[in-house]
């Protein structure tokens, strides 16, 4: 099995790309668990047709210790099993602690028995690696490849970088590894030269250059992703090439983080100065 | 680590963060606040707001005696707590300590209701101090929060100063009774360990000096909230209770003197003190026969005792003022203090007020809220009288508001440690072989195992009152207990004759 973690800064498009390509491992015969770690429950939503989750820690809450798997786990498009882990309201106590009390749950409960014959797991985490909490899925092994989402904007890749920074600390103790950047084009100049280059200083690739789409926004009004919404469309294929390159990455390295200088000055050479 | 000449200005690191890795006396913020400074009040029911293990050792530990009225209200044997768990982690504890409140509101009707958060409330960032305003509008009694989380400050010494500052605010001159005696004072920093409250209570009482209010041995919230109507304060423990007098003195004009009750001569000096302040012919009289009458009977017992434990050696690691004053107490017999050092104090316990000018605020000061204190407004609280007999009496060299440390007063050429170690620990005993060691119980056994007695100076484990002048001959009687005896010099480690685990290697193919 695959155990695989999105990151990126907030708004950059994590749990639609992640669904999507998830869509295209569906068709392409993959066995998908999706972990939604965003206390906003919304990381599964084109995959389940709409905010129908209960989510972990919720249940936790109401059933106390007689929760069962099938009250947490809901299957979606193309029999893709969906969790969300949940957490508190805006403001209010720790996220990051309910992020591994729910993964943990999730084990002791057996969500990756043999049985499902899982192929990948999917950590859709919120925003940066703001705490130890957030940091949950890269560690113990618990997600083993990360791609970071990003664009050409400049706090996009800071976020990026920042969190080649928490991936390098648990690198070097563990299994985890930087498998790519998807870049999530926002039409930025220069944006694919850029991001490659950004993917090269820090030893890994750009794995996919999702372009911008109006079509996206429509498969997402109507609940659906791309892939089911309008298969024929080229977006759609956009995601099928990226779950394709997913499937058949061998790149795993240990990132090394830019300063912020060297961050600058990749702008300052392919973007705003030209 | 200093030398002491008491002749030179020295000056000592203190109040700096412990090394990592060092074994330390120190404990940590919440116990400054809720274990010291609160704890000792009966009547506030004190919620601890976190983990159960936190609220287990704020139970009972230090020995806070206290004296409640038939049918008054008395927390202090019990011990309250939200008892958070990990849901209450992830999802926020308010609710809880709200629920938490209202049972206990219910179940014992206090007059006030304190909440106390340990660490994990203030990493979540649950707002006490919202939910104890929402709360003392529910339940219509006083209610207020610390934010004395373990690891605020560099020792406890940040939760003193958290409750300092909490006490003031939302207790502090909110009731205002008429006069209730002729010579009114406070008493702050005494906690009424082993009962040492009760001697300097009965003794007043005798003189006629009314006790208004303790800071806060055998104290009431009832009292604390008219302790502004007091003609004097009086400072015992300095480190801890300092700034609620300076804040007093600032707001209400009334004067604070350093007192000490420990050690017959200083508790003698302090009455004394006392009646000087007060001028009054008739309390001084009472005063001076008091004096005479108890001396007597102390002075018999201390030449009694002070033949059989003369020149001994005595080490002292503790507090963050007792250190200084069990001094008198060791000196008065005779018994030379070689080494001695705070575990919480700050620079002006050690150097005296003087420094305080010079001592440099770091940011872990910066961390803890320093109130902005008014003159009040309120033209029949300003004690105008008060200021100018202040001003009257230091004409004549009386000192107000003032505090000359742990230093000058010990000899030339003694150690001074602050925040001693563990290690440290160790290896003074083994240069100094002192008769006998004053710290508290994390290091009791490891000095006993010495073969040197170790008096615990927190909790006095299961001795007191220490002072005045009946306490003073208890502590006589203590000192030849565990030095005019040939046991601790008899009893060997086990281990120094037999190894205490033998072990053999078995290899089988």
């Amino acid at each position: 099995m695959r155990k695989i973690a999105i990151y990126g800064k907030g708004g950059i498009g994590k749990s639609t790309t992640t669904q999507n390509t998830v869509a295209g491992l569906v068709k392409m015969g993959k066995n998908v668990l999706v972990v939604g770690c965003d206390p906003k429950a919304d990381s599964t939503r084109l995959l389940l047709g709409g905010l129908a989750q209960k989510t972990v820690l919720d249940t936790l809450r109401e059933e106390g210790e007689d929760v069962e798997i099938d009250d947490v786990i809901k299957r979606g498009y193309g029999d893709v099993r969906c969790v969300e882990s949940g957490g508190p309201e805006p403001g209010v106590g720790c996220a990051g602690r309910g992020i591994i009390t729910s993964i943990n749950l999730l084990e002791q409960l057996g969500a990756w028995d043999a049985k499902y014959e899982t192929d990948y797991t999917f950590y859709d985490v919120l925003g940066d690696v703001v705490c130890g909490g957030f940091a949950m899925p890269i560690r113990d092994g618990k997600a083993e490849e990360i791609y970071i989402v990003v664009s050409g904007e400049m706090m996009a890749m800071y976020a990026a970088n920042n969190i080649c920074k928490g991936i390098k600390k648990y690198a070097q103790a563990g299994t985890v590894r930087l498998g790519g950047l998807i870049c999530n084009s926002r039409k930025v100049d220069n944006e694919q030269e850029m991001i490659e280059q950004l993917a090269a200083k820090l030893g890994t690739q750009m794995i996919h250059f999702v372009p911008r789409d109006n079509m996206v926004q429509q498969a997402e009004i109507n609940r659906k992703t791309v892939i089911e919404f309008a298969p024929e469309h080229p977006q759609a294929a956009e995601y099928a090439a990226l779950a394709a390159k997913i499937d058949a990455n061998e790149m795993f390295i240990i990132p090394n983080p830019l300063e912020i200088e060297e961050l600058e000055k990749l702008l300052i050479d392919f973007g705003i100065a030209n | 680590m200093i030398i002491n000449d008491p002749e030179k200005d020295q000056e000592i690191q203190a109040n700096v963060r412990t090394v990592p890795g060092i074994i330390t006396q120190r404990g940590c913020t919440y116990a400054g606040c809720r274990g010291v400074v609160l704890g000792p009040t009966r009547d506030i029911l004190q919620i601890v707001h976190g983990p159960i293990g936190c609220s287990f050792y704020a139970w009972l530990t230090r020995r806070n005696q206290s004296a409640p009225a038939e049918g008054e209200g008395n927390f202090i044997p019990y011990s309250f707590s939200t008892d958070m768990q990990d849901e209450n982690i992830v999802f926020g504890g308010e609710v809880k300590l709200k629920e938490a409140m209202r049972e206990a509101f219910e179940m014992f009707s206090p007059k006030a209701i304190a909440i106390f958060s340990t660490c994990p409330v203030g990493l979540i960032g649950d707002d006490v101090h919202a939910v104890a305003r929402e709360m003392k509008e529910e339940l219509g009694i006083n209610c207020f929060g610390f934010s004395c989380e373990g690891y605020r400050g560099v020792s406890q010494s940040a939760g003193h100063h958290i409750a300092n500052n909490q006490i003031f605010k939302h207790v502090l001159g909110t009731d205002n009774p008429t006069r209730k005696g002729k010579f009114q004072v406070n008493l702050l920093g005494e906690y009424n360990i082993g009962g040492d409250a009760f001697e300097i209570e009965r003794l007043f009482e005798e003189a006629g000096i009314t006790l208004i209010s303790s800071f806060s041995g055998n104290s009431t919230v009832e009292s604390m909230a008219y302790a502004h109507i007091a003609d004097l304060n009086m400072v015992m423990c300095h480190r801890s209770i300092n700034y609620i007098a300076e804040m007093m003195e600032v707001k209400y004009g009334i004067p604070w003197i350093k007192v000490n009750f420990v050690g017959a001569k200083s508790a003698a000096k302090s009455l004394k003190k006392i009646a000087e302040y007060f001028g009054d012919a008739e309390l001084t009289a009472k005063v001076d026969a008091i004096v005479e009458r108890e001396m007597a009977k102390s002075e018999a017992v201390r030449e009694a005792v002070k033949a059989k434990v003369e020149g001994k050696v005595a080490m002292m690691f503790v507090g963050g003022s007792r250190a200084h004053h069990y001094q008198d107490l060791f000196e008065e017999l005779g018994i030379h203090v070689v080494s001695a050092g705070y575990e919480f104090a700050h620079r002006d316990d050690y150097e005296g007020r003087k420094v305080i000018p010079d001592i440099k605020i770091d940011a872990d000061t910066r961390n803890i809220e320093e109130l902005e204190v008014e003159k009040t407004e309120d033209a029949e609280l300003w004690r105008e009288d008060l200021v100018a007999k202040k001003a009257a009496l230091e004409e004549t060299g009386y000192t107000f508001a003032d505090y000359e440390g742990m230093m000058p007063q010990m000899k030339k050429n003694s150690l001074v440690i602050d925040d001693i170690n563990h290690w440290e620990t160790e290896k003074l005993i083994e240069f100094y072989k002192p008769d006998v060691f004053c710290a508290g119980i994390k290091e009791k056994y490891v000095v006993q195992k010495f073969g040197i007695p170790l008096k615990q100076l927190h909790n006095y484990d299961a001795g007191g009152p220490y002072t005045c002048f009946e306490g003073a001959i208890n502590f006589y009687y203590e000192m030849q207990r565990m030095l005019d005896t040939k046991i601790w010099k008899l009893v060997d480690a086990p281990w120094k004759s037999e190894p205490e685990i033998v072990g053999s290697m078995t290899i089988e193919a």
